[in-house]
C-alpha cells in the first residue's frame, strides 16, 4: 500500500474576474489527472471556470507560532488606513 | 449517524489540564477554528481521525445500496438523477478523507483500516435496498437523518472538517428532495406502488432512528466531544428533531409510520415515539446485519481490482517525468 498517489491542492476560479480560491485537495498520479479529478470532485455544479492544481508537497506555509512576529507589527500602523485621516466635510468626497 | 458511537480520547478534568490544553479549550470556547498546523491535544486529533474517517467510509459504502438500482431505475431521467446522487456521495467521501488527512493519517491507511474492519461505517448501509421505493426511502429518511447531524457540524471547531461539512450540506438537500420526490410518485401511484412505498417506510424507519446512536445523555465520551465542538447535539436531541420533521412528511404522503405509540405530545411540543431495537443496532455494528459481508466484500474487491490502475498510472507518471527530464 506504499505506492500512494500524491496529494494535490485544488484552486478554482469561481467566475470570470475573480481570483482562484483554495477549495480542497485530492490524490492523483500526475497534474493532468489531478485536473481531471478536480473537475469531477469540485465542479459538479458549475462552481468554476478555471482550475489550478499544485502538488501539496510543493507548498510552503507560514507556521502558526510565527503569528506574532509576522502580523503584530502592522497592528500599530493605523495610518495605513484611510479612516485615520479626518478630512473636513466641506472638502467633499475624497 | 454517519459517525456512530465515537469513543473520545479526552475526558480530562480542567484542573488536570496542561497550560497548552487550557489555552486550546479557551480558543474553542471563543469560537475560533483549529487549523491543521495549530497545536492540538493528541486526544482531539485521534478522536477526529476516528470520527471524520468513519464519516468518510459511510459516504463511500453508502454508494452501494443505491448503486444497486442505477441499472434498474424506472426511467432514464431517474437513472441520471440517481447516478448524480451516487457520484455526490463519492465526492462527499473524498472531501472528508482529505479533511482527515490534514490530521496526519494517510488515505491508504484509512482505506486499509476500513477494509480490515478496524474502522466502521454507519449501521444503516448494512440494510438492503429491495425495491425501487427503497431508493426513495433512503434519500428521504437516511439523507434526512444525515442532514440533521451535518447541519450543526458546519460549526465544528476543526476548520477542514467544518469546510467539508459546508460543501456537503449544500449538496445534500438535493439528495433528500429527490428521495421524497420518488416517494411522492410511488405513494400517489397505483395501489401496488403505494404498498411498495409503505413497505419501504416500514423497513427503513427504525434503522433510520438507529443512525443517531443510542442515548448518550450520560456518556463521558459525548461530553468531551461536545466540549471540543466535534459533536454539537446529543443523539436524543437529533433523533427527536428528525421524528418531528419526518412524521408530517409521512402524513403528507398518506403513509403510516410503523409505530403504534407515535403520538403528538402537546405538553412537550414534540412527538412521543418508540425506541428502535438497540440489540439489533449492536448486532449490525458487530457485523451481523443483513448486508455487512456483501458491503465489505464489495469494497475489498473494488480496492483489489483497482490495484493495477493505481500502479499503472503511477508508473506512467514516473515515465513521463523521466522523459521530460531527459529532454531538458
Amino acid at each position: 500500500m506504499s505506492n500512494e498517489w500524491p496529494l494535490w491542492e485544488v484552486f478554482i476560479r469561481g467566475q470570470h474576474g475573480m481570483s482562484h480560491r483554495h477549495v480542497g485537495s485530492l490524490h492523483a498520479p500526475d497534474a493532468e489527472m489531478a485536473i481531471k479529478n478536480a473537475r469531477d470532485v469540485y465542479t459538479r455544479r458549475n462552481e468554476g471556470v478555471s482550475i489550478w492544481v499544485v502538488e501539496a508537497a510543493n507548498i510552503a506555509a507560514s507556521s502558526p507560532t510565527e503569528k506574532g512576529p509576522l502580523y503584530d507589527p502592522s497592528r500599530s500602523k493605523v495610518y495605513r488606513h484611510p479612516t485615520f485621516f479626518d478630512i473636513p466635510d466641506e472638502v467633499g468626497a475624497m | 449517524m454517519y459517525a456512530q458511537m465515537i469513543k473520545s480520547e479526552g475526558g480530562k478534568d480542567p484542573s488536570e489540564m496542561t497550560p497548552e490544553e487550557v489555552r486550546f479549550q479557551a480558543r474553542i470556547d471563543a469560537g475560533e477554528k483549529i487549523e491543521p498546523k495549530d497545536w492540538m491535544p493528541e486526544g482531539y486529533r485521534k478522536t477526529l481521525i476516528r470520527q471524520i474517517g468513519q464519516h468518510a467510509h459511510s459516504e463511500i459504502v453508502g454508494q452501494l445500496p443505491e448503486g444497486n438500482w442505477i441499472t434498474r431505475a424506472p426511467t432514464l431521467e431517474r437513472k441520471a438523477i440517481l447516478l448524480a446522487k451516487v457520484q455526490d456521495e463519492a465526492g462527499h467521501g473524498l472531501y472528508l478523507y482529505c479533511a482527515a488527512e490534514t490530521l496526519g493519517v494517510s488515505r491508504d491507511d484509512l482505506t486499509e483500516q476500513l477494509l480490515s474492519g478496524r474502522m466502521k461505517y454507519s449501521s444503516i448501509f448494512n440494510y438492503p435496498t429491495l425495491t425501487w421505493a427503497d431508493v426513495g426511502a433512503v434519500g428521504w429518511l437516511v439523507d434526512g437523518a444525515a442532514i440533521m447531524n451535518q447541519v450543526p457540524l458546519q460549526r465544528t471547531s476543526y476548520g477542514p472538517y467544518s469546510r467539508a461539512m459546508i460543501r456537503i450540506c449544500k449538496e445534500e438537500s438535493f439528495h433528500q428532495r429527490q428521495g421524497f420526490d420518488i416517494m411522492m410518485k410511488m405513494a400517489q401511484g397505483t395501489p401496488e406502488q403505494k404498498r411498495m412505498a409503505q413497505d419501504a417506510l416500514n423497513r427503513f424507519w427504525y434503522p433510520s432512528l438507529m443512525m443517531f446512536g443510542p442515548s448518550d445523555a450520560e456518556s463521558v465520551h459525548s461530553a468531551q466531544n461536545m466540549a471540543w465542538k466535534i459533536k454539537i447535539n446529543t443523539n436524543d436531541e437529533l433523533r427527536q428533531k428528525f421524528v418531528d420533521q419526518t412524521v408530517p412528511q409521512a402524513e403528507y404522503l398518506g403513509l403510516t409510520v410503523p409505530d403504534p405509540d407515535l403520538k403528538w405530545n402537546e405538553e412537550r411540543g414534540h412527538y412521543d415515539f418508540s425506541e428502535p431495537d438497540w440489540t439489533e443496532f449492536f448486532d449490525v455494528l458487530n457485523g451481523n446485519g443483513p448486508c455487512n459481508n456483501e458491503r465489505m466484500e464489495a469494497r475489498q474487491e473494488a480496492w483489489a481490482d483497482g490495484q493495477w490502475v493505481r500502479d499503472g498510472l503511477m508508473a506512467h507518471a514516473a515515465k513521463k517525468r523521466a522523459r521530460k527530464m531527459a529532454a531538458e
